[in-house]
């Protein structure tokens, strides 16, 4: 955005040498880098104090130092300002691709070791220590049917929300409402995990299960539904907000009823920002394991049934695994992450190309 | 019901007298026929358009009051849904608050299973919150420059494409990056820990190991995956900066960073404060990331170098498989704080947002 900005020092053919400040040479940046680096290794390597990374630091340091030092020097203290701040900037921009990149090499080096039909195919059922099979197919039903209802739960309460604060809402009460979906954005998700084991596995599923507090994958649709709403409800009401006016006025003026005109008109303009949000909120919920661990108790077998007995997730199985004493698991729990990060990523690129798509633009 | 009467008789009249006036006992399902052919006459505009009272009194009692209650009643499970959280919360930790025979807040331990049962949350709350500041200590200064450079100093074309995978790697989940710095950050940050002992253990918080999973690890691991999700935020708020702003300080003879210094940092500062609050409530409610990477123990120390460290939801995900009846209820507990202390940061968190309203839509 800022091309247009960009402040060119190309100069005026005819001006003379002496009306134009002094600068650095373009060479200057790229020698003091190189001078800094050989005089932090000797540093480092003369008094012995640590290994090739402290003098990498040291000598960004101490590039950072020298180029404000030149630049004072040369070209003033305003211009020596903006060379450090600049530099400092794209350092702090190495400084996060460093571990972020060794995330994602870790992740598709150590993923792909399992990456086969087995692991697709089968459960953790009776797989022991020593054996170097198993999968995560019950890991994947479990984690499709928990976030299906989560979805199933939180897509209407959340537009129908949405729509109340945009549309009816007047006053303080619409305010409190919308200030507290802004506080449940921030209610960690291990909470709403406890909320639920209070809720409903301890307190209203033994009204049904023989008095047994009651694990189930519903359970953790419940939970995941918690922290789904607040996102879902505050995508939509962004995205009703920016429905143009006239639109509803057109539709009024037509005698069409409010109800019909939200609907018809407001709803269908707005649907690609909201089924943007929708995915963002999924692929957030189908990531978490705290609640899941929480609730939904964690079984090595396949179960399909949501309302019975306990069911594993994808996020669950990499936790386990992880925590496993066996050899295999960590091939298995780098495996279902890469499968996890996968499955959330195709639903978040989805989203983001869906709303590049969206008429009504942010 | 009343609605079609004063079709023909009143143009231009106030129409609530003569709706209430006559014609009220027509029935609503003699009326649904003609109300099409009512509401297109003009006239019937005139119980206003503004906002909610844009429609005919007469559907009071049908599809619309019908739709209004039903969003009405969405709106309001969510305050249901809070106020059940905290009830609910309560509940189940009263009694185990009862049972517990230390005092809960100074006592440094955890056996709720015992009889009589010990558990205490104050080293939990003290390795959470230093944890988070940690994490936000190191975290932030590299979000903001990251979010800088992408907002005005990448060419236009690198700095769309790395926004969007910086938003992408805010979407990874964070047991992933737990598994990574279990796994892999140890090693490094062990050695790291070995040197600043060496040179630095003059200063109390680097103090003797052994090391491995340290607060040290553990805030890291927080850092690198809150980072993202600040860097993306505040990238938002930058790219907002009126461009007649940044184009009035180069004008005025600005460097690149005056420029960035007098019209883009305070343009953003409510929206940089919420994207920070925002990560630290994420650090905060962390559970995954912190029970895979940190030690695991019940004693305040400053020391964060050293084996160590706990946090109040990595402490739920660790004992959870283990506790009994009191257990769960000492876990709720804890999870019953860690609810108010996310929340008086989130209501801050708002609160400076909705002061300054016009950054409330980009920022949160």
């Amino acid at each position: 955005m800022t091309t247009t900005l960009t402040p060119r020092r190309s100069r005026p053919p005819a001006q003379p040498d002496s009306l134009r400040a002094k600068r650095l040479p373009g060479y200057a940046a790229p020698a003091l880098a190189v001078l800094a680096l050989l005089v932090s290794a000797g540093l480092v390597y003369g008094v012995d104090l640590g290994g090739p990374v402290l003098v990498v630091v040291l000598g960004a340091l101490l590039y950072l130092a020298g180029l404000f030092a030149a630049a004072n020097a040369v070209e003033g203290r305003r211009s020596a300002r903006n060379r450090f701040w600049s530099a400092l900037i794209h350092s702090a921009l190495v400084l996060a691709v460093l571990p972020l990149a060794s995330v994602v090499w870790t992740l598709f080096s150590k993923g792909t070791a399992r990456l086969d039909g087995d692991f697709f195919g089968s459960s953790m059922n009776n797989i022991g220590a020593r054996d170097a099979n198993g999968g995560a197919y019950h890991a994947i039903v479990g984690t499709l049917e928990q976030v299906g209802i989560a979805t199933a739960i939180t897509v209407p309460l959340g537009v129908l929300c949405a729509i109340y604060i945009v549309e009816y809402g007047r006053g303080r009460f619409a305010f409190t409402i919308r200030f507290f979906v802004d506080v449940m954005t921030g209610i960690p998700s291990i909470v709403t995990g406890l909320f639920v084991l209070a809720f409903w596995v301890l307190i209203v599923s033994p009204w049904f299960n023989d008095g047994q507090p009651g694990f189930s994958g519903f359970a953790a649709a419940l939970a995941l539904s918690v922290l789904m709403l607040p996102t879902v409800v505050r995508s939509t009401e962004e995205m009703l907000r920016l429905v143009p006016a006239p639109l509803r006025e057109g539709a009024y003026a037509l005698g069409v009823p409010k109800w019909k005109t939200i609907l018809r008109v407001v709803l269908p303009t707005a649907l690609p920002g909201i089924v943007t949000g929708i995915m963002l909120s999924i692929a957030r919920a189908a990531g978490e394991t705290a609640p899941v661990l929480l609730v939904a108790g964690g079984g090595a077998a396949i179960n399909f049934n949501p309302f019975e007995n306990n069911q594993s997730s994808l996020a669950l199985f990499v936790y386990q695994q992880a925590g496993e004493a066996s050899k295999y698991s960590p091939a298995r729990a780098w495996t279902a992450a890469l499968t996890l990060v996968v499955l959330v990523l195709v639903l978040t690129v989805a989203a983001k190309l869906l709303a590049r798509r969206n008429r009504l633009g942010r | 019901m009343g609605e079609t009467p004063h079709r023909s008789a009143h143009a231009g009249t106030g129409g609530h007298a003569v709706t209430q006036g006559h014609e009220r006992s027509a029935g609503a399902s003699a009326r649904v026929a003609e109300a099409p052919v009512s509401t297109r006459t003009p006239h019937d505009d005139d119980h206003g358009l503004g906002g909610g009272g844009g429609l005919p009194r007469a559907r009071a009692f049908g599809a619309e009051r019908a739709f209004r209650g039903v969003t009405l009643a969405a709106g309001v499970t969510v305050l249901v849904v809070i106020a059940a959280i905290a009830v609910f919360l309560v509940a189940k930790a009263v009694p185990a608050l009862r049972a517990n025979s230390a005092n809960f807040w100074t006592f440094e331990g955890w056996f709720p299973n015992d009889d009589p049962p010990t558990f205490g949350i104050g080293a939990l709350a003290f390795g959470t919150l230093l944890t988070a500041l940690l994490a936000l200590l190191v975290a932030v200064p590299v979000a903001l420059g990251i979010a800088l450079y992408l907002s005005h100093y990448a060419p236009r074309r690198l700095g769309t494409a790395l926004g969007f995978v910086i938003d992408l790697l805010a979407a990874v989940p964070s047991v992933v990056f737990g598994l990574w710095g279990r796994d892999y950050l140890v090693g490094p940050v062990a050695d790291l820990s070995a040197w600043l002992n060496q040179y630095f253990g003059w200063i109390p918080i680097f103090g003797d190991g052994p090391y491995g999973n340290s607060i040290l690890l553990g805030s890291l691991v927080l850092a690198i995956m809150v980072l993202p999700i600040i860097t993306s935020l505040s990238r938002e708020v930058f790219l907002q900066t009126p461009t007649a702003n940044e184009e009035a300080a180069i004008a005025l003879g600005a460097t690149r960073w005056e420029m960035l210094r007098t019209a883009v940092l305070p343009y953003g500062r409510p929206g940089i404060i919420a994207a920070v609050m925002l990560g630290l409530g994420r650090a905060l409610g962390e559970t995954i990331a912190l029970a895979l990477t940190l030690g695991s123990t019940y004693a305040i120390s400053f020391n964060i170098l050293a084996n160590g460290g706990n946090s109040i939801a990595a402490n739920i995900a660790n004992r959870f498989a283990e506790a009994n009846e009191t257990g769960r209820g000492a876990l709720i507990a804890s999870g019953l704080v860690l609810f108010a202390i996310t929340l008086v940061v989130n209501i801050t968190a708002r609160a400076i947002i909705y002061r300054r309203r016009e950054f409330t839509e980009s920022a949160a």
